[in-house]
């Protein structure tokens, strides 16, 4: 009966995620339609409250705040994507590895999902960018380093429930190699939990990258990410230029927001047990 | 005097089809069926003829995407959703096909003695767990340490310490011994005579022709035919409906024969009789229009050729 | 041809013998049965001789050769519950092609319609996917085929009929059958002779 008001799933979900790649494009492709001219310095028109000239308002420099955002956000997806893309792979891999290299690289791997669970994540990340000598590069190592073992556990768990499945024991019988189970039975049941995990940890990525920026560890302040901007920003929050910060931050949400909200719809689309409701 | 009845019921299932697209299925149409007070009811079918789905919408247990209609009655006056919710598990005991029904955090002994309204449940659950062949030691096991058919046996303890006036088991049976089987099915004639009825849910005929009363075939989700069950016997002459018959017939102790073909699937429905396909009888007629069940000889039948 | 089971014994890692000592055999082209009370251990034994489970004591032999782990095992099995024993993600041509050979007369037999094979196996009753799970097994050319409860959750009719074209291939091709099921008219219908475990 809760039909009727939801009226059609799937096709929410779908446009969702049209309209989720169309926002995601535009800001990493911001530099082609924002006017980068307005990112320059220029005193005549500083600290300017949101106008429909300046969107976002100006900052103490007279810099377009709109710009900013825009160029801030397309490099955090873009650390972000190579960190959910480096995580994957690793949660792939090791996963794999765990589930069918025998019982002892299974309890070694195990417990390093443990332990890197065990840990908060910002903590994990900051130590691990910090010691290999931060910027950019330590950013992008600290994200991938830290982000894969609960997807890794779940593609661990996948792969074994997959192994000791009846038809993969009949596939055996039927004088099917390792290989083949592999590619044929396995493999299929895991693209929709890699798909699903990567764009989860998506938004976990760039959220955890602007956060280690923001507390001063993460990218160098010549690389304007968005956490640059926010506690550049920070400063000036108290002389009354909420706008700063405010604008910025929420662009930020949104982005990490919307992405969030494909994955998990992503999920129950996948569901077989929810397929129809 | 009819102590559940249900009235034209239907149910159709709204779900996606390749993409976008959303269809509405039809999955039981017009089906009505009376339990008596003292009555044991097998529903027999094969898997896909909605025997599962009419409990499920008994006990309001639906799936979300599942559109009913029609009506169902308990001693007499209709029921709202509601009332039907508030039914279950105080007038109608349910034994579930699948074992995981069992709240797993819980000791078997206990969640059995909780169905039990008045009286000693201990004791209640003691003896019944006794003549299901359950040790005392099971009581205080939880469901993961039983094995499948000791689940299953609780299962069937839950329904008989109950006070409920119904039961409706979705097939008790399989994975079971013999003798539990007998011990079941004589549980289930006892608890019928005193005034209460059983709704015998099973694919199995051999077990529900040793208790039922009646018998209800059930085919693409509609009762073909509603018999007593002594007309189940020799080369079924007195059944009344072909698939009846043919399924008679199919039995091991009997010629082991099948008929060819397959029962329709429901998203593809023949226009006429859901049976034509497949029947010896079929003529230009059946595939006109559904068949109306009529009264034929002390039962009822879906087939406008049987005599 | 000749499957033989001598002195098998089994048991979980550290629980008691599940059986010990149980030998068995059946002849090319016979149906033998195998009863016993539930927990007698009826579908482990099932398991080893369909080679899903090694002994711990005993051997299986073949015409007096033991069976080569790899390839194609020339004793199948067909299980209770089909809808564990085909992929969820496979359509049901999938499944059939598996065994390596798609024997249309086999499908036939088995009544498995040609519209069936292009849906997933969530969309087939119980009784449709277990003809695919026979014709699967069937296809294979095994030289013995297992039946552990194979016909349990299915109506009398799809019974007969799957029974009718195992029967049939059998008798065609010279298969010995084993027969595992508690329903004993079944077991009288279809066996030649019915051993206890």
């Amino acid at each position: 009966m809760k039909m009727n008001l939801l009226s059609n799933r799937r096709q929410k979900t779908l446009w969702m995620m049209v309209i989720g790649t169309i926002v995601l494009l535009a800001i990493i492709f911001s530099k082609v339609w924002v006017d980068t001219d307005k990112i320059l310095t220029n005193l005549n028109t500083r600290n300017v409250a949101p106008t429909w000239d300046y969107l976002f308002g100006t900052d103490w420099l007279g810099r377009d705040m709109f710009t900013r955002t825009m160029m801030g956000l397309s490099l955090s997806i873009r650390v972000g994507l190579i960190g959910a893309i480096g995580s994957t792979v690793i949660a792939l891999t090791l996963g794999m590895v765990a589930a069918t290299m025998g019982k002892t690289v299974d309890r070694v791997i195990s417990w390093l999902i443990d332990l890197f669970l065990s840990v908060p994540h910002l903590v994990a990340l900051i130590l691990i960018s910090f010691t290999v000598g931060g910027g950019f590069k330590g950013v992008v190592i600290g994200l991938i380093a830290t982000h894969w073992p609960s997807l890794a556990r779940v593609i661990r768990a996948e792969v074994m429930q997959v192994r000791s499945a009846e038809y993969v024991q009949m596939s055996r019988r039927l004088g099917k190699s390792n290989g083949w189970i592999a590619v044929h039975h396995i493999f299929p049941h895991l693209v929709p939990q890699v798909i699903i995990g990567f764009m989860l940890l998506f938004p976990h990525a760039i959220l955890h990258e602007a956060a280690i920026t923001f507390l001063g560890l993460g990218l160098s302040p010549h690389e304007p990410a968005i956490g640059i901007i926010l506690s550049e920003s920070m400063k000036y929050l108290s002389s009354g230029l909420w706008w700063l910060a405010f604008f910025p931050g929420l662009a930020l949400l949104i982005v990490v927001r919307l992405f969030d909200k494909i994955g998990e719809s992503l999920k129950v689309l996948i569901d077989p047990t929810k397929a129809h409701l | 005097m009819a102590i559940l009845e249900v009235k034209n019921l239907s149910i159709s299932f709204e779900q996606y089809r390749s993409g976008l697209k959303r269809e509405v299925i039809d999955v039981m149409s017009n089906l009505s069926i009376e339990l008596e007070e003292g009555e044991i009811l097998a529903i027999v079918g094969s898997s896909g003829s909605g025997k599962s789905l009419l409990a499920h919408a008994m006990l309001n247990i639906l799936p979300e995407n599942a559109k009913t209609s029609g009506q169902i009655f308990y001693e007499g006056k209709p029921l709202t959703d509601v009332e039907l919710t508030a039914l279950r598990g105080k007038e109608l005991a349910f034994i579930p096909q699948s074992v995981n029904f069992l709240d797993p955090l819980m000791q078997v002994g206990k969640q059995v003695r909780q169905s039990s309204r008045n009286g000693n449940a201990v004791e209640k659950q003691r003896s019944v767990f006794e003549c299901y062949h359950l040790g005392k030691e099971v009581e205080k096991l939880y469901p993961f340490q039983l094995s499948g058919g000791m689940a299953r046996r609780t299962l069937l303890s839950t329904a008989a310490v109950s006070d409920a006036k119904i039961i409706i088991a979705d097939e008790p049976t399989p994975g079971l011994d013999e003798v539990v089987i007998q011990e079941a099915l004589r549980n289930f004639r006892e608890f019928a005579d005193e005034n209460r009825a059983v709704m015998l849910i099973t694919h199995d005929i051999g077990a529900a022709l040793t208790i039922a009363d009646k018998i209800a075939v059930f085919y693409a989700g509609t009762v073909v035919e509603i018999a007593p069950v002594g007309d189940f016997s020799g080369k079924g002459e007195k059944l009344r409906h072909p698939y009846t018959k043919a399924l008679w017939r199919a039995l091991p102790q009997n010629e082991f024969t099948p008929i060819p073909g397959a029962q329709p699937h429901l998203s593809d429905l023949p226009k006429g009789c859901l049976f034509a396909p497949r029947c010896p009888l079929m003529t230009e007629a059946c595939t006109v229009e559904r068949p109306r069940v009529r009264e034929l000889r002390d039962g009822k039948v879906r087939c406008i050729h049987a005599t | 041809m000749r499957l033989e089971a001598k002195g098998i014994g089994f048991k979980y890692e550290k629980g008691p013998w599940l059986f010990r000592d149980v030998n068995f055999h059946v002849e090319a082209g016979e149906v033998v049965g195998i009863t016993g009370a539930s927990g007698r251990g009826k579908t482990t034994f099932c398991r080893i001789l369909a080679g899903f489970e090694r002994a711990l004591e005993g051997e299986i032999l073949l015409d007096g050769q033991k069976i080569l782990p790899k390839g194609m095992h020339p004793v199948q099995l067909v299980l209770q519950h089909p809808e564990q024993a085909v992929n969820p993600r496979w359509k049901m041509r999938k499944v059939l092609e598996e065994s390596g050979t798609f024997d249309e007369n086999i499908q036939r037999l088995l009544g498995i319609e040609k519209e069936w094979l292009s849906r997933w196996p969530g969309e087939l009753s119980g009784g449709e996917l277990q003809r695919f799970c026979v014709a699967r097994a069937i296809s294979a050319s095994p030289k013995f085929l297992i039946a552990d409860e194979m016909t349990t959750m299915l109506d009398a009719i799809t019974q007969a009929q799957i029974w009718q074209a195992v029967l049939e291939t059998a008798k065609e091709r010279n298969m010995g059958i084993i027969v595992v099921s508690h329903e004993r008219k079944l077991m009288e219908r279809l066996c030649d002779r019915i051993v206890e475990l």
